[in-house]
């Protein structure tokens, strides 16, 4: 009873939340009906907010109407400066995408070997301590510089900040298995590759994708930053435009829709490490 | 002791300390024993037991000293000596059945899956987990886990199994069951063993030879104390021996006074040539003190003497 009961009471409390949140917002962008008076030439000349005394931020309504309009036509491309918010969030979906799964690629092997050998962790410790503060941004120019492509210029930025958590994830893991089972593994002659796949692996994977779903949210959080200066397309891109355009509503539908993809990609993640973690 | 189907040779466990010294648990440490015996390692913590059984195992190196099984000494872990871990050491991913068959497929690699599951079920039957195949560790007692850990020692055939205080982590009903299940296991199947233990009613129950450790630093062997209860005993009966209390008496007057004072009392105590008490059997016996037998009931320790 309590259990259900909790999450059905959670959930009306969320709901009268949002509903005084929009209300609030709704009053708060409320046209003030006051205007004042001037040429009709010079009127033309101003926007609604001095001709008719409209609110110069988008209300729930604007936002709503707005945001309907998008997910009609998510895929539309009518040329570099306008394209649906589908194909906008799908370029950058592909690029976290690349760029995360590459740093997987290097992160836990890498993580795996550091982690066995303390000899590799201490001596590669300075140059990650070193690394690993550095914002991703930071590597930008570097990266066009060497890259010359915006694109993959990009990529790599995910792809270096990404990369951390998980690595240092990985090394902590590996590292943090039970001797009992490394004991285990020892006295039935195991060898190291095996001793590698079925008990070092098994062990560390929950602290491993911890890292990876640590991971996965930074990468989102990068990429609209990265996206803003590489241009061209994607949903940072986007949110860039819209603001150059003027257009609050655009940017505040975008806002919307990085939230709810970076919750996706968490839940993802946290799936998996639900699906890897065991009961002791 | 002509048959030595296990020999410590010599074995000595340093640690560095700090500034530059070492500290020596224990060295100079020898000890045999034949085939198909069941020996009870007894002393206080810090003797250094555990390092005698890890050295056993393979798990440690002695820094002097060799080991020699079966005719050969031995260099690192093998699958002919297993071991039972004081924490059950079962790997928590796995199910019961996958982690007997874990042992079983890394003894025998080239054995098709429905061969392996055989064996290892045939071990889980032996234990009693008959039903609980399919369970995870998380989902079983305490005692369940050390059966686990039990059948997986024994799926592989070891010629010896190593105990670290297999039982210390049990509550009194479900040791006595598993000390049951132990002893009848291993006699029915002839197996060496070396058991580490707290407790003196389970060497007593289960050992054929008792060792006994002074206390560390600078540990040593001080007896090896033959058990004088038949070899079919009962745990019911045990304490009717008429032999039972001196042996008893015996192991705590050495647990509780001796194991502190022996290396002073005894210096010229020969690490090679460890004297072997043989309870109620007189003119064999190397005594106690003065002051133990007085403590002692008279005629409960008949063949003590000093």
């Amino acid at each position: 009873m309590t259990t259900s009961s909790l999450r059905l009471r959670a959930g009306v409390v969320s709901i009268v939340l949002l509903a005084a949140f929009l209300g609030i917002w709704h009053l708060a962008t409320r046209s003030t009906g006051t205007t004042a008076a001037m040429s009709p030439e010079y009127a033309k000349l101003m926007g609604l907010t001095a001709t008719q005394g409209k609110s110069a931020m988008p209300g729930p309504v604007d936002v709503g109407a707005q945001l309907w309009e998008h997910l009609k036509r998510p895929f539309y491309d009518n040329g570099p400066n306008d394209k649906g918010l589908g194909i906008q969030l799908g370029y950058s979906i592909a690029r976290v995408g690349t760029g995360y799964l590459l740093a997987v690629l290097v992160a836990i092997p890498l993580g795996f070997l550091i982690g066995m050998s303390p000899l590799l962790s201490k001596a590669l410790d300075p140059f990650i301590q070193v690394l690993k503060p550095i914002s991703p941004l930071a590597w930008m120019p570097l990266a066009l510089y060497t890259i010359k492509d915006s694109s993959i210029s990009a990529i790599f930025v995910i792809f270096i900040c990404s990369i951390w958590p998980m690595l240092l994830n990985t090394v902590f893991g590996v590292a943090g298995v039970r001797k009992e089972w490394i004991n285990v593994a020892r006295t039935l002659e195991v060898g190291t590759f095996r001793r590698a796949f079925t008990v070092i692996l098994p062990a560390a994977a929950p602290t491993i994708l911890t890292g990876m779903r640590i991971s996965i949210g930074i990468a989102w959080l990068v990429i609209v930053a990265a996206e803003m200066l590489v241009g061209g397309t994607g949903i940072g891109y986007f949110v860039w435009n819209e603001w150059n355009n003027l257009s609050i509503t655009n940017v505040i539908i975008a806002i919307l829709l990085i939230g709810i993809i970076g919750m996706l990609l968490d839940q993802i993640l946290a799936r998996f490490t639900r699906m890897v973690t065991f009961p002791e | 002791m002509t048959d030595k189907f296990i020999s410590i040779e010599g074995i000595a466990k340093r640690y560095p300390a700090a500034g530059g010294a070492t500290t020596t648990v224990f060295e100079n440490l020898w000890l045999s024993m034949p085939r198909g015996e069941f020996a009870c390692v007894i002393g206080h913590s810090g003797c250094g037991k555990t390092t005698v059984l890890n050295v056993l195992a393979g798990l440690d190196a002695p820094s002097e000293g060799a080991v020699i099984v079966d005719g050969q000494a031995i260099s690192g872990t093998s699958l002919d000596r297993a071991v039972i871990f004081q924490s059950h050491a079962l790997l928590p991913w796995r199910t019961v059945l996958g982690n007997v068959a874990y042992a079983v497929s890394s003894k025998w690699r080239r054995w098709d899956r429905a061969r392996v599951k055989a064996h290892a079920q045939t071990f889980i039957d032996l234990v009693g987990l008959t039903g609980s195949e399919h369970k995870r560790p998380s989902e079983l007692s305490g005692g369940m886990k050390q059966r686990v850990g039990i059948a997986r020692a024994l799926s592989i055939t070891p010629k010896i199994m190593l105990m670290d205080e297999p039982f210390s982590a049990l509550d009194a009903l479900t040791r006595g069951t598993l000390q049951d299940e132990v002893r009848r296991i291993c006699l029915e199947t002839g197996q060496t063993a070396f058991m580490i233990t707290h407790d003196v009613d389970e060497a007593i129950y289960l050992a054929d030879k008792i060792f006994l450790m002074t206390n560390g630093p600078g540990a040593v062997l001080a007896e090896v104390v033959e058990n004088p209860l038949p070899k079919d005993r009962g745990r019911t009966d045990l304490h009717r021996h008429p032999l039972y209390y001196a042996l008893r008496n015996h192991i705590i007057d050495f647990l509780v006074t001796r194991s502190r004072t022996f290396t002073t009392e005894k210096p010229d105590h020969d690490p090679r040539n460890v004297p072997v008490v043989q309870i109620g059997k007189p003119g064999l016996t190397i005594a106690a003190s003065d002051e133990q037998q007085q403590t002692r009931t008279p005629g409960t320790s008949p063949g003590l003497t000093a």
